[in-house]
């Protein structure tokens, strides 16, 4: 590995953090609380996901330390399945959602259309007060004595044989769902609407076309599931009938309309992932994302493709053969736009002057873990497959691998990509190398076991096993510790570099981006007047020739 | 480079002079248009949603009506008619008020404005008292499922006409009054936010807020109301129309 960096700091002894910033204008918690500044309730945002990120953390530790052993020992069975539920719900809902765009997406993307703050200042806040709220209910749910459904809600167990916090739980879900909604149409509007003189479509960087087609994902599924949670509940509540076969519903097609939301939500959660290592495999190896339409049309063509693949969920459900079929194919067509991104950012670090900067290394690590995340989506999706492979730990390990070896690993990414631009300082280099590769180790140890142990049989969803299986659990087990270690280093030392880390400078890493040609942390408008683009995005040549002329303007 | 892309942009200094000009334009757009643009667009999305929202329920519908058409039948001529009929003038008249409303507020007038949107107002107001004497009606009858159900009407029917049915598709007219009363029910819903948000349209109108210019938000409700009665356009004839032939 070589040692060349382009890190480019400002010598830190005569180094100052801007005078005016978005994060000094106003003091207060009245100024935060009331905020319109999309930067802010951005941050808003990066402090309650990680809230709930760590719940869900350590509802996933009580899961892992339960299975250490084949009896259920450490907890009761019933207590198991309400810990599983409530960990899905919090990471699906509660973290993964709105992990990137809420948080990063909603810094990022006024900035990198050249705009002043998204379209709707107040219905951004109210997105983040929704979520407040949807996280109110869920906590509710989850101290008035859980939810035991598992995140999926499958009828008619959620509506008729459980006595547990289901409404609660559902109504967090259904607030949830109508922030994540007005994220979405406030990306769209902002992206159509509020981009800079000269920022073309094709001008725009890959990160802003993948949260586009995610928020088109947002807008069209989301109030699906939020009428089929206010037909669980209703049913649950008063008894009407949609889902109940005793007075002539069905509960198949509950399934149908969970899944018509939740297939492509998985595609909400990871698009923006997506976009990140867009951005940081070009900065890195300062060359032009390969094939720059093909992913920015690959971004789409998964949102659009995203529709059309749900019930590749319920092929032991007692979908018509003809179907299933049909929904196995198109589940098989939703893997070329993936693999286009896959071979186009590896195409990207070919002949590339590539240095391993810690966001690279994450980057990195989603790459390699999101192709085995995918490559088993296609078993998973091939009818035979499935039904041998379906309701074990293969799939558990299949979708960790999507959602955490991939998700995770880019916000991960773009975290410490954009916290110098966030915070105005830098994060321990070396240390947070290190994070970079206990989080690595820890997931393979952790989930890689979970393939096989679904390939051998082992259920999902129980809190015992049978002994011959302990092996490998124990691993996976160990894995689970590493992997703790490796979120709570970052907790650590991203809150010590807010004080304590290096002054950032304008543009650390010589990146293109709009957002790098501004102060950082930047000021409440943004821009001192607005940005006029004559170039493509990833322009390193531009750059170069800006930066021999640079006048270094601080607000 | 590409100079044709900067020149599609009108000019941004043209804007700026604006900027003075306009109380209503919010700090972060460069001009009026462009606010404007941004939130008639934002509008059609949020209908966009509204319209994959009850489209489930729509779903739901269309394959319960196929499996259980006789049920559906029945059920459908449980419902009065004529209230059905009456709601659905309703609304469509408060949808000429509004649109009039619209209409007074792009003209700058204000007492018009409000006189409009008072009408809409009633009128909305109208449609939710008919519906509330429907639901009574439902649940006199023993026809809520869940709550209050008894297929009594349907085994053993009181009028001679119709047909009775086999207990197992007699059941089945629960299903049909279940999306009766949730598909009625979100509408409602729908009808209920849109008559609290006329009662601040209609003060802030009477404040002269909406008839110096800036009618975004007066054009926004008026989306908004338009889409709520187009659902029920949808609603009446899929639910009190099934087969009245026979």
């Amino acid at each position: 590995m070589s040692t060349a960096t382009i890190v480019k700091l400002p010598p830190q002894e005569t180094a100052r953090l801007p005078k005016r910033s978005y994060l000094n204008n106003e003091y207060g918690l009245k100024s935060w609380l009331l905020t319109g500044d999309h930067k802010r309730i951005a941050i808003l945002y990066l402090i309650s996901i990680t809230f709930f990120f760590f719940i869900g953390g350590a509802m996933a530790g009580l899961i892992r330390l339960e299975l250490l052993t084949p009896q259920s020992d450490l907890m009761a069975t019933d207590t198991y399945n309400k810990v599983f539920s409530m960990h899905g719900i919090i990471m699906v809902f509660l973290f993964l959602v709105p992990s990137v765009p809420a948080t990063i997406g909603n810094f990022l993307i006024p900035i990198m259309v050249g705009a002043k703050d998204l379209a709707f200042p107040k219905i951004n806040l109210l997105s983040w007060y929704l979520y407040i709220f949807a996280g109110i209910f869920t906590l509710a749910a989850l101290i008035l004595g859980g939810v035991d459904t598992g995140w999926t809600f499958t009828t008619p167990l959620s509506t008729h044989y459980l006595n547990t916090h289901v409404i609660t739980a559902g109504l967090g879900i259904f607030i949830a769902g109508f922030s994540s909604i007005f994220t979405g149409l406030n990306f769209i509007v902002t992206i159509h609407r509020m981009r800079a003189p000269g920022m073309t479509w094709f001008r725009l960087p890959l990160f802003v076309w993948s949260h586009y087609a995610a928020s088109i994902l947002m807008v069209l599924g989301t109030p699906v599931l939020a009428i089929t949670l206010v037909l669980v509940i209703l049913e649950r509540a008063i008894g009407i009938g949609v889902f109940d076969p005793v007075k002539g519903g069905d509960p198949l097609l509950f399934q149908h309309l969970f899944w018509f939301y939740s297939h492509p939500a998985v595609y909400i959660m990871i698009l923006p992932g997506m976009g990140v290592i867009s951005e940081v495999i070009s900065t890195f190896s300062r060359k032009r994302v390969f094939g720059y339409t093909a992913v920015a049309f690959s971004s789409v063509a998964i949102a659009v493709f995203g529709f059309f693949v749900w019930a590749h969920h319920m092929f032991i459900m007692g979908v018509s053969n003809y179907s299933a079929l049909v929904f196995s194919l198109l589940t098989m067509l939703v893997a070329v736009p993936s693999a286009i991104k896959i071979f186009n950012w590896a195409a990207t670090l070919y002949k590339g002057s590539i240095t391993f900067e810690t966001p690279m290394l994450y980057a990195f690590g989603f790459m390699g873990l999101f192709t085995i995340g995918g490559l088993t989506g296609v078993f998973l999706g091939s009818l035979g497959m499935d039904i041998h492979l379906t309701e074990t730990y293969f799939i558990v390990a299949h979708f960790h691998f999507v959602m955490v070896g991939g998700m995770l690993m880019a916000y991960l990414s773009g975290i410490h990509f954009w916290w110098p631009k966030m915070t105005g300082r830098m994060y321990p280099e070396a240390l947070s190398k290190l994070a970079a590769l206990t989080t690595f180790i820890g997931f393979n140890l952790t989930f890689f076991p979970q393939f096989i142990l679904g390939y051998l049989g082992m259920p999902r969803r129980y809190a015992a096993y049978p002994p011959e299986f302990q092996v490998l659990n124990v691993l996976s087990t160990a894995g689970a510790t590493v992997l703790g270690v490796g979120y709570l280093l970052p907790m650590i030392y991203m809150t010590w570099s807010l004080k304590y880390g290096k002054i950032a400078g304008s543009n650390p890493w010589q990146a293109t981006g709009l957002e790098w040609q501004i102060q950082s942390p930047p000021l409440t408008e943004n821009f001192v007047e607005t940005p006029i683009v004559d170039h493509e995005a990833y322009d390193y040549e531009w750059l170069a020739s800006q930066t021999e002329h640079e006048v270094q303007t601080v607000g | 480079m590409d100079s044709q892309a900067i020149a599609t942009q009108p000019g941004v200094h043209d804007a700026h002079a604006e900027h003075e000009h306009a109380p209503h334009l919010r700090h972060h757009f460069e001009s009026v248009e462009q606010q404007r643009e941004a939130s008639s667009f934002g509008m059609w999305l949020f209908l966009l949603t509204e319209i994959m929202f009850f489209g489930g329920l729509f779903t739901a519908y269309l394959i319960y009506r196929n499996w259980y058409y006789p049920a559906f039948v029945v059920g459908s001529h449980q419902l009065s008619i004529f209230l059905g009929t009456l709601n659905t003038a309703v609304l469509i008249c408060s949808s000429f008020t509004m649109a009039m409303g619209v209409h007074a507020s792009e003209l700058r007038k204000r007492k018009e404005l409000v006189g409009w949107l008072v009408a809409t107002f009633v009128l909305g107001c109208v449609f939710l008292g008919i519906k509330a004497v429907e639901y009574h009606e439902k649940w006199e009858k023993h026809h809520v499922p869940g709550l209050n159900f008894s297929v009594q009407d349907f085994t053993h029917p009181t009028d001679a006409e119709e047909k009775p049915l086999p207990m197992d598709m007699a059941q089945k007219t629960q299903v049909y009054f279940s999306l009766y009363f949730a598909m009625t029910g979100m509408h409602a819903l729908h009808m209920i936010i849109g008559v609290s948000i006329l009662l601040i349209l209609i003060v802030q109108a009477w404040g002269g807020m909406y008839t110096q210019g800036h009618m975004t938000t007066i054009e926004n409700f008026g989306l908004y109301w338009h889409f709520v009665d187009i659902v029920w356009i949808f609603l009446f004839p899929l639910l009190y129309l099934i087969s009245r032939h026979q």
